[in-house]
């Protein structure tokens, strides 16, 4: 450790206005986006997220849930399908907003290495119709189209206020019942200067934290054990760059499926979806 | 009309929509019968929308349409994943969305009520949802549930205390109770109903209808200026 000896003073550059001494290969600050990813993931973020289990609610209810070895295999499944396929979907719309914002034209030409799924597309508007289409085309069961797009919807709504960006408005102008949840975070993502990359763990993330809050609050689980459940996790494993929007991952979850179109059928329920 | 008229987009918050009220309090103390109650009152006379916050069932928003005092579809219910102060305080985003559709749907309204689920005695709405609200007490909680005060007690622009009919069978003191709120509201009005006796609770209807008509003047010709 820099002792005194070292006349290392206990202060860093930031204290002292001097830029960040670690830069990544863009020159970028190694920091750059993390503020606004740590935002976006947080459950505290108001868009609506905390009245979501995402078919936790039912798995309680039916006892397909009922400890925390029931829950881990859940939020396994969870990411390995929904989870994989939000994080796709949300690296695709961030990577999008990205290349839209480029002031220069020519980055956005197809087959140029800045551009990719979108690129092919003339107007933002017209993308993100078609990349809602791609979601909506994932996701079997109506009930979970709906909860998705009521999320998304609530999600432009507050991101619109918090980090006010053009994606954010053609986005809300393309798909005006919401888009779905996914390409929401992505665009925000991006609006509060995350990465694809950044953009894709938010959605990885909040693919399994709101049914692991849920469990705790329905079962009085240990939201310690839960947590532990959360920190083991593969979320890199779900993650990866996408230059083909035909081509995203479609990974099913028939019993999400159906928990999800049950849920809105059972009479008591404290959850949205 | 000119470019720089009518267009109500970039008009601050407030303007050209109607007033939300929100009405928490206590589960059991009677927020939808005063919800109720209100449509009742104000129905006639005011263009109404109700979003309703559930704890787990649309037990209210089916007493509601059941009674029969507004249009069922304008009607909307809310879960909130065993949070029902989260959804009026920290994240209103789902509710903020319900008042929206009413608007949008069913608009120009004057008056929407946002009725929360049954919480505790911390519960208050944020600004961001309520521009007035209402907690409502009712005495059988005990004489003391003013004095213990606590935000909605002591903040909410209207304190109701309901079901002063039950004074005299759980010995609550009503005297006592006026005392003790205003000792802790600081001015703000208390109101005392037995909904069960007033079903238009004409007291708290009348305080609503001045709050809307203040509300209107304040807020519909400013934007021409």
């Amino acid at each position: 450790m820099d002792g005194p000896a070292t006349g290392a003073p206990a202060v860093n550059g930031a204290t002292l206005g001097l830029p960040p001494t670690q830069t990544a290969a863009s020159g970028m600050p190694l920091t750059h986006g993390l503020a606004g990813l740590l935002l976006l993931a947080d459950s505290r973020l108001p868009a609506g997220g905390h009245a979501h289990s995402g078919g936790a609610e039912e798995a309680c209810r039916t006892g397909a849930i009922s400890g925390p070895e029931d829950l881990a295999r859940f939020l396994r499944g969870r990411l390995a399908t929904a989870g994989r396929v939000a994080a796709a979907l949300a690296w695709s719309a961030c990577e999008a907003a990205q290349a839209f914002s480029r002031p220069d034209k020519e980055s956005r030409e197809p087959g140029s290495p800045a551009s990719s799924g979108q690129a092919r597309v003339a107007d933002p508007e017209t993308a993100w119709r078609l990349l809602d289409a791609e979601a909506d085309a994932r996701i079997a069961s109506p009930a979970q189209r709906l909860a998705g797009r009521t999320q998304g919807r609530l999600l432009i709504r507050t991101a619109r206020r918090i980090w006010p960006s053009t994606a954010l408005e053609t986005l809300a102008r393309a798909v005006p019942d919401g888009a779905h949840h996914p390409i929401a975070l992505g665009v925000a993502a991006q609006a509060a200067g995350c990465t694809p990359d950044q953009a894709a763990m938010a959605a990885a993330y909040t693919s399994v934290t709101g049914a692991a809050t849920a469990a705790v609050r329905l079962l009085g689980l240990d939201p310690v054990t839960v947590h532990r459940l959360l920190a083991e996790l593969p979320y890199d494993s779900v993650i990866a760059e996408q230059h083909d929007w035909s081509a995203l991952p479609a990974h099913a979850a028939p019993a999400l499926d159906l928990l999800a179109e049950q849920h809105l059928r059972t009479e008591v329920r404290l959850f949205v979806s | 009309m000119s470019a720089n008229h009518d267009d109500h987009h970039d008009a601050p918050d407030g303007h050209g929509r109607a007033l939300r009220l929100g009405i928490g309090g206590p589960v059991g103390s009677g927020k939808t019968a005063l919800t109720a109650a209100l449509c009742r009152s104000l129905g006639p006379s005011l263009r109404l929308g109700v979003v309703t916050n559930d704890i787990y069932t649309t037990e209210d928003a089916d007493f509601l349409r059941r009674a029969g005092v507004i249009d069922p579809d304008r009607i909307m219910a809310v879960q909130t994943g065993c949070c029902p102060h989260t959804a009026i305080r920290d994240d209103i985003a789902a509710n903020v969305d319900a008042v929206e559709t009413l608007e949008e749907r069913f608009g120009p309204l004057d008056l929407v009520i946002v009725e929360s689920g049954g919480d505790n005695l911390t519960a208050t709405f944020s600004r961001g949802l309520a521009d007035r609200q209402i907690f409502v007490l009712d005495v059988s909680g005990g004489d003391k549930v003013p004095r213990k005060g606590g935000p909605g007690v002591t903040s909410a622009d209207l304190l109701v205390v309901n079901k002063t009919d039950l004074a005299p069978m759980v010995g609550a003191d009503l005297t006592v109770m006026s005392r003790d709120a205003a000792a802790v509201r600081d001015g703000k009005p208390v109101l005392f109903t037995s909904i069960r006796e007033d079903r238009g609770a004409h007291s708290v209807a009348e305080w609503v209808a001045g709050v809307v008509d203040s509300w209107r003047h304040q807020h519909s010709h400013s934007h021409l200026s």
